[in-house]
């Protein structure tokens, strides 16, 4: 195979790369030296909070700031929707105080006086004929593919019918949303703010900011954000109330910090769409899968959200669904990790488990026999990663038909699923930067949300200047960087690792100009190697890396690496499948995970750690959706009930069990390149979780999260007990 | 108390309303020391000039926080928490829930770990405020951290200090803890990223190093 001269290296010659390799910036997080947006205190700084709109819709008919502007401490007053504005749901920003301290700015907050005229509200929408009663509902897409009606006739196949669903959950960032605004001249804004886009912030804010008659150009606009507490889809703009502070900064001619209360963090500043729907699935006798027909609805909000991809990953001959968007006056949807898939994933994966029930098969022969089904190129994936899944989950000792026949009130099951991401490196431009004195700085637009972002760019860079890890200093999280884009679909790490391949290799072409009449040899003649650079099969000819930069005289070398670029470095598209295993306890409805399987293929691994733990810490994040989070809302109120970690649930540490997971590495995966992981292992732990309670207990628990009341209920419909 | 009595009070018309927050804060405030912020948590009314009340206006604090005095004037209601963050900037403890569940805010008041987002600074006076600042102090890393990096048990890294502390405090008890131990020593901690898993192999991972106690006695 001719190489390409970016490509990356082979497998025996990888130094660094598909290791496991500790994150550098590890150290400053553990010892509580990283600094946060939250953590920002400038000179003089004042806080600024928000009053939001307590009812679900409204309109505003007045509304009165004298008494908070009155109040000593306070700095600046805006009014964010005045008169006539219509809220849609509660904890909508109506007004913001800036003053000299956190409780001062609450304080005036409750002064501010506002009348609202309440309109009727839906916040919630399970029940789709209410919602249609209502008017709230809008058509979200119809589609057919072969005959459906035929298939669904044929007197040969078995056809199971159910009825699925997953609610609102929300983002539930430990940073809340937030940012800090500093005018250093009436011309120059300068802000610190938790983003999964520092390169695309300036442009937003500025914007924004002309929106609301505050001139500013977008080249005077700064964004730092070296560190991010969560954002999992939800930050990607600096949102009204990032404009807002802006704002508040200009008035009060000081630095002001704005950042989400709990409360309005859960209420309105991330939510994912909910999806239920009634399902049909038809198969051949011998598990062939036929024909799929769905109608599904959800709501992301009052505005539209999309529709799941339906039926996911495997598509049968024979398909129609259709969908329908509800407006809810609820906290708009913002993408959340993966966005529709795991929705897509619950209603499908479980529709499948239920008909491999009803054929009396073993759901993972069920999905292997219909792994041709997936789309182009997955399916070999798919039986390799449910031969690994299975093998590790001890899956043929285990697994049992429907229902767990041994004695007792403890049911244990097994649950099998499989999902798919795209994943492609998105664009990305940096500069290498290698001095004479032999230091090496690497510098883009980028942030790391904790996936491991610097440290896969300094593994590229130092792999392809055989280095150490810790040679590469790695500059990112602000806009004056060369851009990069934002970090969502998991497209981060196939463009950071590729831009700096490229710009790496660049960085040491114009080295080993420098330095080959030194050793007597042409440029195409020297490689970097362990710390050297040295003559291609001739290892008594070389130079330290440090000897090598000293060539450069007073010349440093600074190169622009760029995603997309030539050669093959990144690719779009993966597999995944996981198995849970879990206990029900038929007395008190309470779900516990034993254990979770996850095979999981992203093309070249960069970093082996930091990517077993983007796979560990969504199937924890997949428990957490599966078993506790909602949103719960109340029709009555038009509120949140639970706008509070106390009672929107996470899981802790001992709600975990034993979790196993598998990269997919080696020939066959490799020359891929790399392709993004954030988003893939997040989808399929609610089907395998629910597959799994099912089979412990004999019937489906129909939506998720599977709470004690649910599986009681379902147990009393027609399970074991 | 060693509080003086004739401290000039002052009075905030804002007091009228009771929020969470007060309400968190006076409770606080009526356990430890039969102190009052402002007013009773049950009466909203204003309340009479009364022996060892102080505030609603900021008063003189002094904290002690990693071995170091810090005289700070602070409304009464500030917060261990905020006069960390916001007042000395040491900002390691990070505020999530803002209510007592998340353990994000955790520090060790006398080595024991408590919530400073549920502490009020003025209860802390007297007391030695640890944070994860000085646990580290002479810029190394302790055991505990440099097993969380090992372990890879932080990602976004805001929840890593509130759980380097709890876990700091749990081996100090317990050097040796079962895995049952450390679920339950732990759990009044959250993550969203699902660290989880490393932090469970960061423990006993320290642990096992420290097997003899060693670890109690730091």
């Amino acid at each position: 195979m001719a190489k390409c001269k970016y490509d990356w290296p082979q497998a025996g010659e990888r130094e660094l790369i598909g290791k496991r390799i500790d994150r550098i910036d590890g150290p400053e997080k553990a010892s509580g030296r990283a600094k946060y947006t939250y953590d920002t205190n400038r000179p003089g700084m004042l806080r600024a909070k928000l009053l939001t709109c307590p009812y679900a819709h409204a309109k505003i008919k007045s509304i009165d700031l004298s008494s908070a502007q009155n109040l000593p401490g306070v700095k600046a007053t805006l009014v964010i929707q005045g008169p006539g504005s219509e809220i849609q749901w509660a904890g909508d920003e109506i007004a913001a105080v800036a003053a000299v301290s956190d409780d001062i700015a609450e304080d005036a907050c409750r002064r501010i006086q506002v009348e609202y005229e309440q309109l009727p509200h839906l916040v919630r929408e399970e029940d789709l004929d209410r919602a249609q009663a209502q008017g709230r509902t809008k058509a979200g897409g119809e589609e057919t593919t072969g005959d459906p009606g035929k298939a669904f006739q044929d007197p040969e196949a078995v056809i199971s019918k159910g009825y699925y669903g997953i609610p609102v959950i929300t983002h539930c960032c430990l940073e809340s949303h937030g940012n800090v605004a500093e005018w250093p001249d009436a011309k120059t804004l300068k802000t610190w703010s938790s983003t999964q886009n520092v390169s695309g912030l300036p442009g937003q804010f500025g914007a924004g900011l002309r929106l609301q008659k505050v001139e500013v150009d977008d080249s005077n606009i700064e964004t730092v954000c070296q560190y991010i507490g969560g954002g999992f889809g939800s930050k990607f703009s600096p949102d009204r109330w990032g404009i807002v502070v802006a704002q508040l900064s200009k008035l009060a001619g000081k630095p002001v910090q704005l950042m989400l209360e709990r409360n309005i963090e859960l209420e309105m500043a991330g939510a994912r769409p909910s999806a239920y729907a009634k399902i049909r699935v038809a198969a051949k006798k011998d598990g062939t899968l036929t024909a799929w027909d769905s109608e599904s609805w959800g709501t992301g909000g009052v505005g539209p959200a999309g529709h799941p991809p339906l039926p996911y990953v495997l598509q049968p001959p024979n398909t129609h669904w259709k969908h329908t968007m509800i407006a809810a006056n609820v906290g708009p949807a913002r993408a959340w990790r993966a966005p529709n898939h795991p929705q897509a994933c619950l209603l499908t994966l479980g529709a499948l488990d239920d008909l491999a029930a009803k054929l009396e098969m073993d759901p993972v022969e069920f999905l292997m026999k219909n792994a041709h089904l997936a789309p182009q190129g997955l399916g070999q994936v798919y039986t390799e990663e449910l031969q690994k899944a299975a093998e590790l989950a001890e899956w043929k000792k285990n697994w049992h038909p429907r229902g767990d026949k041994t004695p007792g009130h403890i049911k244990r099951g097994m649950g099998v699923s499989l999902h798919t991401w795209g994943g492609r490196g998105h664009t990305s431009s940096c500069n290498v930067i290698v001095r004479p004195d032999g230091s090496v700085t690497v510098r883009l637009g980028s942030q790391d949300l904790g996936t491991g972002t610097r440290t896969v760019i300094a593994i590229s860079v130092a792999e392809t200047l055989g280095l150490p890890v810790e040679a590469v200093k790695v500059e990112i999280g602000d806009s004056k960087y060369p851009p990069d884009g934002a970090s969502g679909g998991s497209t981060t790490v196939g463009g950071v690792s590729s831009s700096t391949r490229r710009g790496a290799i660049d960085a040491l072409d114009e080295l080993f100009a420098a330095v080959a009449p030194s050793l007597g040899v042409q440029p195409a003649q020297l490689e970097a190697w362990n710390g050297r650079i040295r003559v291609k099969g001739d290892s008594s000819k070389s130079l330290t890396w440090k000897q090598a930069c000293a060539k450069l005289g007073v010349k440093t070398i600074t190169t622009t690496g760029k995603n997309p670029g030539p050669c093959h470095l990144n690719d779009s598209g993966v597999g995944g499948v996981q198995i849970a295993d879990v206990s029900v306890d038929t007395e008190t409805g309470q779900v516990k995970v034993n254990r979770i399987v996850a095979a999981q293929d992203c093309g070249l691994v960069i970093d082996l750690k930091t990517a077993e733990s983007q796979v560990y810490g969504a199937l924890i994040m997949g428990i957490c959706y599966s078993l506790f989070e909602e949103k719960v809302m109340d029709e009555t109120l038009g509120r949140m009930l639970n706008p509070n970690m106390e009672f929107y649930k996470l899981a802790g540490i001992g709600d975990i069990g034993e979790l196993i997971v598998h990269m997919m590495t080696g020939p066959g995966y490799d020359e891929r390149g790399v392709i993004g992981l954030g988003e893939p292992p997040v989808i399929s732990p609610g089907a395998a979780i629910a597959n799994a309670v099912a089979n412990a207990i004999g019937v489906r628990v129909s939506t998720l999260p599977l709470t004690p009341d649910k599986v009681l209920a379902a147990l009393d419909k027609g399970g074991l007990a | 108390m060693r509080r003086k009595k004739d401290r000039p009070r002052e009075t905030n018309p804002d007091k009228t309303a009771l929020t969470r927050r007060d309400f968190l804060k006076g409770a606080g405030v009526t356990v430890s020391g039969g102190l009052l912020v402002g007013s009773k948590a049950a009466d909203a009314a204003p309340a009479p000039p009364e022996a060892g009340v102080v505030g609603p206006g900021a008063v003189p604090v002094t904290l002690r926080v990693n071995g170091k005095v810090h005289k700070l004037k602070l409304e009464p209601r500030v917060t261990l928490l905020d006069a960390l963050r916001e007042h000395l900037d040491i900002t390691g403890s990070k505020e999530v829930c803002d209510r007592a569940v998340c353990g994000s805010c955790t520090v060790m008041m006398d080595r024991k770990p408590v919530y400073a987002c549920t502490v009020l600074a003025l209860e802390a006076e007297g007391h030695e405020v640890t944070t994860i600042e000085g646990l580290a102090a002479d810029g190394k890393l302790t055991p505990v951290m440099a097993a969380f990096v090992r372990h890879d048990a932080q990602q976004c890294g805001f929840c890593t200090p509130g759980f380097v502390m709890a876990c700091t405090a749990l081996l100090e008890r317990n050097p040796d803890p079962s895995l049952e131990e450390i679920e339950k020593g732990l759990g009044g901690n959250l993550c969203r990223c699902g660290t989880y898993w490393g932090i469970r192999h960061a423990v006993l991972d320290v642990a096992k190093g420290m097997k003899g106690g060693a670890y109690g006695k730091v």
